[in-house]
């Protein structure tokens, strides 16, 4: 497809003996929005944290296949250099408690040791907050710990962190499930927002907010990729018969 | 973002791993070091003599650890018969009452008795049970096998406590409201229902005492204070293995410090032993809930 | 007669005999009051036992606190010939002998940390090391006195030859190093404990930024734990304060300031342990409880404040 910034190849992820993503493939669209959904244990989740490679810190998986980002295939370079193109915010807002605001957005440069002028990083601290739409409400703050900050703004601030790293594709693990309601549209209108300049992959739960926000919805079951496509399409006329028997709720 | 320094960043990440690895593994060589000295110099001493002679006047050979061994026995059966009933109450009284702020004083002082350093119990078995005793009996009785024994059970004391009480608080409550529920009294139900539940953390914790205790030399200087002959009788001084070894390893004299090998090696041995089976053993014991 | 009431041979169900079944709950209720009354009794001795430590230590200070009052602590003369009792060489050692230890045992117990909290939590290793640590620990006191005695004395005895200072053989320098072998476990299973409560998706956030391994635990876990691990160094060196045996084998006994390390020395453990029953008169064994006062109140201060860091860890986390 024109415009696939992001592909899966034949991708399959074995937990000891145990097969959690059976022979996915995907093309993921750039500046695009793409949901992945599907009941519990379906292999979304892992399925999203091998796109950084964070799988990798469980001993036991295993991964055949490819991932290509831009022609190159991410299981064949070093992981730091891959979690530096595609940056991940997790489900639970999880700021480092033990550094100051302005430390958290850098923490990704710091942590690499890379030295930058001050002005630089005070430059990427106010670029990588507005784009998280958190800069209004902190930039007197900056020097405080992040644990002050509410729920909903806590995980900007993990979404400024991760955009600080200027990633090609941002990867969220249910972002909203532990917010409010209110702090999830926030955070919904930010990602209509930032696509604009990063590509987003989602996994959601929340078939409303796939249908709210997604450009594209992969559906899954059992490890398996059983629909993909534009997500009014798949809303409206699901081609499969889970996938439908999912959107109408008949399992969760 | 040079490539250059992921290289150097991954480097160092190894060469970190392997260090901590490296140090890690130095870390316990101590404890191979002193085993197998103890185990090549001890073994030769030992033999059927070794065990049941006593000691013996500079000079004259065929000394032996009958005297210490004895010695250690009784004094470690009298610290056993007063820490373990006391020590087992006071963890259930601790167990039983979470919120009351007699309990978490007592908490406290359990703390604190087990930061009292063992030399320091030493004077305090004297000046409880030594002087008064001896002033008492114009000197007739001073340093005793019962004086030594009972300054070890306050030892024992804080480990008894806190493993009692650690084991009753992971026993659920169903359990003691189930038995309640039935009409059992609750003292009934804290004595045999709860407590056989919890066995096998309350015998970890008595054993694990008993090695620390069947070790100690310190506590035994100025109370059980050591006995050149053999002696069972608990208002005289008594010998123990530890205080042979410290007095046999000072001492300017080869046989000696020969015996004192073969002294150590059984002391060891049996520590570690106890400290193994209490660990390993007594753990497959615990009641699944 | 209670049992007339418990014999199923009576096939009287649910006719109940009064006066039997009174006695019956009278005699478990006392039984229950006897049951509470001693628990109590055991928690109350516990304090009472604490108490007398510390009165008794106090009382039998007092000749020697009337006598010499403050001066005991900066006096670095121990002269009982001529009653005159000042504490300071024997707080130097201690102090000497306790850091030094620390120092040396630092690098070893903070590798078993990490090693136990990082990178091997479960599996062969981590049992192997895990239960390695806890044997180290088990070895009495007077037998790693021995051990130091004609193992690590001989070494020492050679460097110091080397160095051309007298070849004493034991001193601080030795006293220290078992000491700190016997320290290590203590602070590495603390170390352990609050290195593996450092929350997951924490560590993970930091993978995801693209950090190594070591740049996690240097930047995320260790400060994380921080607090638990200084607690856990704390309470090590509250431990190396009181032993006694295996530092009195090792030190030298020599009742003065130590010019350096390779000078014997004394602590307040083990001047206590060989001089004690020595004293004959009522000063001499004042002094020396006092001495016993002095040391108590040292761990009781570290072993307190490592406890308590420890205690606000628990409440957060």
């Amino acid at each position: 497809m024109e415009g696939t910034i992001l592909t899966t190849k034949d991708l399959f992820v074995y937990y000891d003996t145990k097969c959690a993503v059976n022979n996915v493939n995907i093309e993921f669209q750039k500046n695009k929005i793409t949901a992945i959904m599907g009941p519990s244990g379906c292999g979304k989740t892992t399925l999203l944290r091998c796109l950084n490679r964070i799988h990798e810190l469980n001993p036991s998986a295993k991964v055949e296949g490819k991932i290509l980002l831009h022609g190159e295939d991410l299981l064949a370079i070093d992981p730091i250099l891959v979690r530096r193109k595609v940056g991940m915010v997790f489900q639970r807002p999880n700021p480092f408690p033990t550094m100051s605001i302005y430390d958290n957005v850098i923490s990704g440069y710091k942590l690499n040791g890379i030295r930058l002028k001050k002005s630089e990083f005070d430059e990427i601290v106010e670029d990588s907050l507005k784009k998280a739409a958190l800069w209004k409400e902190v930039q007197h703050d900056l020097h405080k710990r992040g644990t002050f900050l509410s729920g909903g703004q806590q995980q900007r601030l993990c979404i400024a962190r991760a955009l600080a790293m200027k990633p090609d594709v941002l990867l969220l693990d249910e972002p909203t499930s532990a917010l409010d309601p209110i702090s999830t549209s926030h955070i919904e209108e930010l990602l209509v927002e930032l696509k604009k300049t990063v590509t987003i992959i989602i996994v959601t739960h929340n078939l409303a907010q796939a249908g709210r926000i997604s450009d594209y919805t992969s559906f899954m079951y059992l490890g398996e990729l059983v629909e993909f496509g534009a997500t009014d399409k798949v809303f409206t006329n699901p081609q499969n018969e889970q996938t439908e028997r999912f959107l109408t709720g008949k399992f969760g | 973002m040079k490539d250059f320094s992921i290289k150097w960043r991954i480097i160092k990440n190894n060469i970190f791993k392997i260090s901590i690895i490296g140090i890690s593994l130095i870390s316990i060589i101590p404890l191979f070091l002193i085993l197998f000295f103890i185990f090549q110099k001890g073994i030769a001493s030992i033999n059927l003599n070794f065990f049941i002679a006593g000691t013996k006047p500079t000079g004259e050979i065929g000394g032996g650890i009958a005297n210490a061994l004895i010695g250690t026995v009784i004094l470690v059966l009298i610290a056993f018969a007063i820490a373990v009933p006391f020590g087992v109450i006071t963890g259930i009284y601790l167990s039983d009452n979470k919120k009351s702020k007699l309990a978490s004083w007592v908490r406290w002082a359990v703390e604190l008795i087990q930061g009292v350093p063992s030399i320091v119990l030493g004077l305090i078995g004297y000046a409880w049970l030594v002087l008064p005793l001896s002033k008492l009996t114009g000197g007739k009785i001073s340093f005793s096998a019962l004086a030594g024994g009972l300054t070890l059970s306050i030892m024992m004391l804080p480990s008894i406590i806190k493993s009692t009480e650690e084991t009753l608080k992971l026993i659920p409550h169903s359990l003691k409201e189930s038995a309640l529920a039935l009409g059992v009294p609750y003292y009934k139900t804290m004595l045999f229902v709860i407590l056989p539940a919890g066995l096998s953390g309350i015998i970890t914790g008595i054993l694990l005492g008993v090695a620390r205790i069947a070790g100690e030399t310190a506590p035994l200087l100025f109370t059980a204070f050591g006995n050149y002959y053999m002696n069972v009788n608990i208002l005289k001084p008594i010998d123990s293995m530890p205080l042979l070894i410290f007095n046999y390893a000072t001492s300017p004299y080869e046989d000696l410090h020969n015996i004192a090998w073969g002294a150590s090696f059984v002391l060891v041995s049996f520590v570690l032993l106890l400290n193994i089976f209490a660990r390993l053993v007594v753990k497959r014991w615990k009641v699944q809930f | 007669m209670e049992n007339q009431y418990l014999n199923s041979g009576d096939k009287n169900i649910g006719v109940e005999k009064s006066t039997p079944n009174i006695l019956h709950k009278k005699n478990w209720k006392l039984k229950e009051k006897i049951f509470k009354i001693v628990l109590l009794f055991a928690g109350v001795t516990i304090l009472l036992i604490i108490g007398g430590i510390i009165l008794s230590l106090l009382f039998s200070s007092i000749p020697s606190l009337k006598k010499f009052g403050f001066s005991f602590i900066i006096g670095n003369e121990w002269d009982p010939v001529n009653e005159k009792y000042g504490a300071l060489p024997f707080l130097i050692g201690t102090a000497m002998t306790g850091f030094l230890a620390l120092l040396i045992s630092l690098p070893f117990s903070f590798s078993i940390s990490i090693l136990l909290g990082e990178y091997f939590k479960k599996g062969l290793l981590s049992s192997f090391i895990k239960t390695m640590t806890e044997l180290l620990a088990g070895i009495p006191s007077v037998i790693y006195g021995f051990w130091g005695l004609f193992f690590v004395v001989p070494i020492i005895r050679n460097v110091e030859m080397i160095f051309g200072a007298i070849p004493y053989g034991v001193g601080i320098l030795t006293a220290s190093i078992v000491l700190g072998i016997m320290i290590i476990p203590y602070s590495a299973s603390i170390g352990r404990e609050v290195l593996e409560l450092v929350p997951n998706d924490l560590k993970e956030a930091a993978y995801s930024l693209g950090a190594t391994r070591y740049e996690v635990i240097k930047t995320v876990s260790i400060p994380y734990s921080i607090s638990g691990i200084i607690a856990g160094i704390i309470l090590s060196l509250g431990r190396a304060l009181g032993e006694t045996m295996a530092v009195t084998m090792l030190i030298g006994n020599m009742n003065s300031i130590p010019e350096n390390i390779f000078a014997p020395g004394q602590t307040i453990a083990s001047i206590i342990a060989n001089q004690f029953n020595e004293a004959n008169n009522e000063l001499h064994i004042s002094a020396m409880i006092e001495l016993g006062l002095l040391l108590l109140v040292m761990s009781a201060i570290i072993n307190f404040l490592g406890k308590y860091i420890i205690k606000k860890l628990s409440v957060e986390g």
